[in-house]
Parts: structure tokens; sequence; C-alpha cells
């Protein structure tokens, strides 16, 4: 054992014990982040916060809704909307991050793409990114489906259904996942599971991953620079603070990373208290009827883009149905940001104004994102659905096209 | 030496054997957690009774919480290989869920249409437009004058299953 001495403070003795001067050197004050950064990078910071504010308002819906068909509607709309104090204020607060945490998502997501943040030395960060946005999509959808409205039953209804196009065991394994032939008790119940408890956990170590994988790459900048970490820091530490390119996360850069959350939790509650119902739709005010599907039905919006790459292809083609080639075009799109790293041939990490082919891939897959999760919402009918079926298409073109055109860019710089 | 390191690998070897047959145990464990209850899956019968159906109106019977179309066909709705015939009437019996992703299709006058993703259904629960890739699926039953009892696999069944696999 490790010599102890007596000691003259509390955090002196925590030191001893934890040695906690370390840790907060390496999680904090030795923490180096490039000074050329600018607001999008604050996003983490923001969806950390997030996160929290779902864990801790979850936690009070907790206590009071019900996990059962016949109590779950009225044990959120009657007991926690009327009787419990403030229970309002937290199902609110809950909804309302739960729809602007996939906004900073999304966010955080393309700045990656936009300064190639996913590229040589960062792909774990990108991974790992990659898994937490699939672990929160599904904590998303198991939790729109406990207020048991109908929305949250049809959202069930289609999404278990999805596995039915799964070759040879897709029947019974929909049959398998809802505990029976349909959407019932034992779905609610164990979806009422993965949302309070084994999605929340992996959530969590995911998050610790993703922190971890950002700690030897270190975090990308606006012109995607590199830097030496540890001459930088050297500099800094010498007190050279001027030159050095580089700040310690705490107390220097989390200022900036506050400024920016001041900022986006004004809107949060300003969502929150005056404009909650964006994330609450009306037909999840009615009860869930297993004998009724409401006349058109779709996902929440941050679900839209894929929800319409799933429906785009409602024709045939050839031996293929429209069914299978729309649930693999949907399984395509769901997958295909995780391999991103691999896709950009492109040898150098630049921000995307500096590469002319990526830098109008970028914007049309932007531009063809928007239009997907418009014509999303849009009932699937006519004109509606050759918008769907282009914009799907264009989707998995651009996607194909990736590695050419930033291999193109690489050419045309001379490499 | 040798000698020693056997030992160890031995006790590796073991304890890898009687973890991979706990694993493998505790998974069967966790799968059949997930199955449905007994309850559920002896659900019962579900008996109707079609003389009651006016022709060109399809009646929705609910048989294990899904519903069932059970339509009487007018004379101007085309004769299906797959149609139930009794005393001289035609019925499509169908399960009510669209065989794309299971939302339930509305009866428009002459066809069945989906809300969710467009799709369309004939009189006879074939797929006419959109992703559906199938027809409407037919549910096990079996037939005693004018009553139909839904969960079992009458000969009326077989012959109409076999029909539409052909």
């Amino acid at each position: 054992m490790a010599k102890f001495t007596k000691a003259n403070s509390v955090g002196e003795w925590l030191d001893q014990r934890l040695n906690t001067t370390t840790l907060n050197k390496v999680l904090m004050t030795e923490y180096w982040i490039p000074k050329d950064i600018n607001f999008l990078w604050a996003m983490g910071v923001l969806l950390a916060t997030t996160f929290g504010i779902l864990v801790i308002s979850g936690i009070f819906l907790m206590m009071y809704y019900k996990p059962d068909v016949n109590l779950a509607f009225d044990s959120v709309n009657y007991t926690i909307m009327q009787e419990v104090a403030y229970g309002w204020l937290f199902r609110h607060m809950h909804g309302v991050a739960a729809s602007v945490v996939f906004l900073i998502i999304y966010i955080h997501m393309f700045t990656g793409i936009y300064y190639g943040s996913y590229k040589q030395g960062r792909e774990m960060i990108w991974i790992s990114g990659m898994l937490l946005f699939v672990v929160f999509s599904a904590a998303g959808f198991s939790g729109y489906m406990l207020p048991w409205g109908q929305m949250s039953y049809w959202a069930a209804m289609v999404i278990t259904n999805l596995f039915g196009g799964i070759p040879f065991i897709g029947p019974d394994l929909v049959v398998w996942i809802r505990g029976d032939f349909n959407v019932a008790d034992a779905t609610l119940t164990r979806f009422f599971m993965l949302h309070v408890f084994l999605l929340p956990i992996v959530i969590m170590a995911l998050i610790a991953f993703h922190f971890y994988t950002l700690r030897i790459p270190h975090v990308n900048n606006q012109d995607s620079e590199e830097l030496d970490f540890d001459a930088e820091a050297e500099k800094y530490l010498s007190g050279n603070k001027k030159e050095s390119k580089v700040i310690p996360f705490w107390p220097i850069f989390i200022s900036k990373d506050l400024a920016v959350l001041g900022i986006f939790l004004l809107f949060y509650f300003y969502l929150v208290f005056f404009h909650y119902e964006f994330a609450m739709d009306p037909v999840n005010f009615d009860p869930a009827d297993n004998m009724a599907t409401p006349p058109h039905i779709y996902p929440e919006w941050y679900f839209l883009w894929s929800y319409e790459v799933l429906r785009g292809f409602f024709f045939d083609i050839g031996p293929m149905k429209a069914f299978d080639i729309g649930l693999a075009a949907f399984g395509f799109a769901n997958a295909i940001f995780l391999f991103l790293p691999f896709l950009d041939r492109d040898t150098k990490i630049l921000p995307a104004h500096k590469r002319p082919g990526f830098f109008v891939w970028f914007w049309i897959l932007m531009a063809d994102l928007i239009v997907l999760t418009i014509w999303g919402k849009l009932p699937p009918t006519g004109a509606n659905a050759w918008v769907g079926f282009v914009a799907a298409t264009l989707f998995i073109v651009l996607f194909i096209l990736l590695p050419v055109i930033s291999k193109i860019d690489a050419k045309k710089r001379g490499e | 030496m040798s000698n020693e390191t056997n030992r160890r690998d031995f006790l590796g070897y073991t304890f890898a054997a009687v973890a991979a047959v706990g694993g493998a145990a505790s998974l069967v464990g966790m799968k059949k957690a997930w199955d449905p209850l007994p309850s559920v899956l002896s659900s019962g019968f579900t008996e109707f009774d079609l003389s009651t159906v006016k022709a060109g109106h399809p009646s929705t019977i609910m048989w294990r919480g899904k519903p069932v179309f059970i339509l009487k066909k007018t004379a101007d709705m085309q004769p299906n290989k797959r149609d139930l015939i009794i005393n001289g009437d035609r019925y499509t019996i169908a399960i009510g869920l669209c065989t794309h992703l299971g939302c339930i299709p509305a009866w428009k006058k002459t066809k069945w249409k989906c809300p969710c993703h467009g799709g369309e259904f004939n009189a006879s629960g074939e797929e006419i437009f959109g992703p559906p890739p199938r027809p409407l699926d037919l549910p096990p039953f079996s037939i005693s004058g004018t009553k139909i009892v839904l969960g079992e696999e009458g000969p009326e069944y077989k012959k109409i299953a076999a029909a539409i696999k052909a």
C-alpha cells in the first residue's frame, strides 16, 4: 500500500486516496483544446446537458408512470399532467428535450462532416458517435411508445414490422420482439424496460467511450490544421499563452461552451413553456386503438428523412419487391454514415470549403435531407410519391459517388 | 515448467467450457423470456356468423388482437381463387393489416387503402398499388354452416391457402 501521511485538508485527503489532482489535470485543466474552433464545437456540451435533463426529468416521470396498457395513457395524460405538482413541466421538459437532442445531434454530426472530423485518426470518434446516434434513436422510439396513444401504438406497429422484412426469420422475429401476435402489454413493458434502464446505461457507457476516443487524436479545428498538442501545451504551460495554439478545457474553453449553452437553454425553455406542442403530436392524445389506424401516420420530425427513404420506393423493379427495396434502402440510409471515414478517399483532412467537389456534395446532401424530411410528413400519394422516390434515390447515389468525388478533389490539389 | 503451463491451460479450457455452456444456456433462457406467454398463445378462437354480412360492406372482427376483414362480394366484384364460397356467396377473408408495415387499410368503396404508405388492395385482398409485397394474409379458419371459427385450420382454409400459394 502507498504511504499515507496526515492530510491537512479534505482535498488533500481525497488526493492521497483518489489521485484527484492528476485526474483533474487529465480531464480538465490539461485537456487541450485548439483555439481555432467556433460555436459549432459546443454541441458536445449541449448534448451532455440535454441528456442530463432527459435523465432527471425521466426519473420524475417514472415515479408516476404505469407501464400497463390499461393504465399507461391515463397515468401520463391525467396523473402526471393534471395531478402531480409540476408533472406537466417534467413531461414537457422530457418531450421537448427528446426532440431537441436530435436537432443538436444532427448539428454535431454535420459539423463533423463539414470539417472532416471523422477522418484519419478520428475514425473511432465518428464510429462511437454514430453508435450513440443509433442507441439514441432506439431510446427515442421506445420512449415515444410509452404514453400509449394512437401514434405511439402505430409507430410501434410499423417499427416492429420492419423486422419482418429480414429474410427467413422475419415473421417469427416480429412476434418475439412484441411478445404477442400484435403490439400488446408485453411489448409495452419490455419497451419500458429498454427506455428507462437498458438503453440509458448503454448510452452512458457510449458517452464515456466517445469522450475517451477524443483524448488521443484530440479535437479537430476550423482549418483542420494538424497541431502538435504536446508542443503547444508546453508553450502554454511555460507561460507563452499567446503563441500557443491550444487552451485548457477548464476553465478557459468551457466558458465559450457555457455561453453557447446559455443561449441554447433559453431556446429550449422557450419551447418548453411556449411551444411544447411541437414535440407532442395531437394524434397521440387519442388512446391507442388496435382496431383503427389514424388516417395518416408519420414519425417525429427527426426520423422523417429515413422514413421517407423507406417508403420512397413504391413500385417493384424487376424481380425485386418494392417492400424489399425500401427496407434495403432504409437499412442503407441508417448504416451508411457509419462508414463515412472509409468512403471519403481524400488523403487530407480539410474543411469542406477547401474541397470543391466535397463542398457541393455536402450541400446537396443537406438539401436532400431537408427534402426527405419535408416529404416524409406529406401523404405519399401522386406527385409526392415521386418526389420521395427521387430524393431517396439521390441520397443513395450521393454515398455511392462520395469515394469518386473525394478522390477527384485530392487529385485536383495535385496529390 | 511445461507441466505447470499445461495445468494452467487445462484450468483455462475448463473455465472456457463451463462459461460457454453457461453463456449459451442463459442466452436460450433470455430468448425464451421474450417469447409470447402461454396465455397469449392460447388466446381463444373467435366465432362469427357470415350470414350477418351485407354485400360490399366489409365487417371487421378482432382475432388475436388483430383485425380480420370479412367481405361479402357483390356481383360486379371479380371472382378470385382465394374466395370462400358458401351457399353461392363469395367472401374475402383476410387479416386486416397491410402486409407492408402493418397499419389497417380502410375500405374505400371498391378497395382497401393504407393510410401510412399508400398501399392498395382490391376486393380480393390482392395488392394493386404501392409498397405492400403480397396480398393480405389469410387467417386460419374453419367453417360450420354459415359460421366461421378463426384460429383453427379447416379443409376450406387449406384449399384457399394452397390456391394462394399456387
